[in-house]
């Protein structure tokens, strides 16, 4: 279904060719849980290019393939006054060699307190909130998760500095998140014997080589609450192209550790971002 | 021992004397007064023909407007001249620029540095003097 809503936009998106006023790439990419950031943590960043008082939507795809799991997510967001985003996105993730998959949706609200990214000297910082739902808690609750739903709070802090690495602008974000998340969700929230919320790091550094392309990495701390396999944090080291403000692709090598018994997930990250 | 200092002494002589050589300001790299002349010539041209900000400079004196940004950047950039105007809170007052006005205008100004093929380090090194302007410049 998302996936059809996010082509029936793409195929729109010559018809409808607008953008707000935002400079280009200071509204990141869509991460995998449907907020605006890189590939795996949300940043600070409103998405799309709405500028203030002006509006802005986004939809996305995204697909990450590692040694034995695959997750497609999509998504679309709307965002106003650079300064409120709301999201949906849908997840699924197949379990390639074991069989099955598992699904889940992500309602999330993120609000950009102070600071501009560009313009001072303090970042831009947003607090944000994501509500999870699994729709497929079978294989969660028999590996002892408590809950198919989840509530993840995160507070971001965002700043590009300009001409840092070679002339090059460099793009700076830390993420403290709440959570009891499983595997971001996918494996249920919380068990039996570990049912509180953690603070986690996230952190994302970027360089911006022109206007339209960055590379950079990121990190993600999860928590590990489930006894029946341990779970990892998340690295990538992706590259971002802007192509205008309406289209970005993003690519990344991406390391997931051990997931659900199954030793050093690694694999690529391939998102489609539409904005108008 | 003390000739291999001697020596290590010399190429590192050498290699200040080299990098100081090469210094320049920003305003030289800029192409000097006539660069500076064409990213504000080129700046109002895109204001011109940008409808989202136009109208913020119905009522000013293109002349002098012209006059003193010219006068800024040079000043900014390390040339030799004294910025003579207004502060920005002052010549900004009044005019309530919006987060959206400004990025219009980084936008306008971005689009000129591009034209004029300023290198991206001295693109980045001219915005990284003028983004913090932002807080005197909006919502005045």
């Amino acid at each position: 279904m998302i996936t059809r809503i996010v082509v029936f936009l793409l195929a729109w998106l010559p018809a409808m060719a607008t953008a707000g006023s935002k400079i280009i790439a200071t509204g990141g990419v869509t991460n995998i849980e449907g907020n605006a950031g890189g590939g795996i943590v949300p940043w600070a960043v409103i998405n799309g290019y709405a500028s203030s008082d002006e509006w802005s939507a986004t939809a996305f795809a995204s697909r990450v393939n590692v040694d034995d799991f695959s997750l497609n997510s999509g998504g679309v967001a709307f965002s106003f006054d650079n300064r409120w985003e709301f999201s949906y996105a849908r997840q699924r993730f197949a379990l390639e060699s074991i069989g099955g998959s598992l699904s889940q949706d992500i309602f999330s609200v993120k609000y950009h307190l102070a600071g501009e990214l560009l313009y001072t000297a303090m970042p831009q910082i947003s607090i944000g909130v994501q509500h999870k739902r699994n729709l497929d808690f079978g294989l969660p609750e028999a590996v002892g998760a408590a809950s198919d739903k989840g509530t993840d709070v995160y507070l971001a802090a965002s700043k590009v500095l300009f001409n840092q690495v070679a002339g090059r602008n460099l793009l700076l974000n830390g993420t403290l998140r709440a959570s009891k998340a499983n595997q971001t969700g996918l494996l249920g929230f919380g068990s039996a014997d570990n049912n509180n919320y953690q603070l986690l790091f996230e952190g994302s550094a970027a360089v911006l080589l022109n206007y339209n392309l960055a590379i950079g990495i990121e990190y993600k701390q999860k928590p590990d609450k489930l006894a029946f396999a341990a779970e990892q944090h998340w690295r990538d080291i992706f590259i971002a192209w802007f192509i205008n403000k309406n289209v970005s692709l993003t690519g990344a090598y991406v390391d997931l550790g051990d997931i659900a018994g199954q030793g050093s997930q690694t694999g690529y990250y391939l998102a489609l971002e539409a904005t108008w | 021992m003390v000739i291999r200092g001697g020596l290590i002494a010399a190429c590192l002589l050498i290699l200040l004397g080299c990098s100081s050589a090469t210094q320049t300001t920003l305003y030289q790299r800029l192409g000097a007064e006539q660069g500076i002349a064409a990213i504000v010539d080129g700046l109002l041209y895109e204001i011109e023909h940008d409808e989202r900000i136009v109208h913020h400079f119905a009522d000013s004196d293109i002349g002098r407007f012209r006059a003193m940004l010219s006068e800024q950047l040079c000043d900014l950039t390390g040339g030799p001249c004294q910025y003579s105007g207004s502060s920005m809170q002052e010549s900004h007052t009044g005019f309530n620029i919006t987060l959206a006005d400004y990025d219009a205008l980084v936008e306008g100004l971005i689009k000129v540095m591009q034209r004029q093929q300023i290198s991206i380090a001295d693109q980045n090194a001219l915005l990284a003097l003028l983004a913090p302007m932002y807080k005197d410049i909006s919502y005045r």
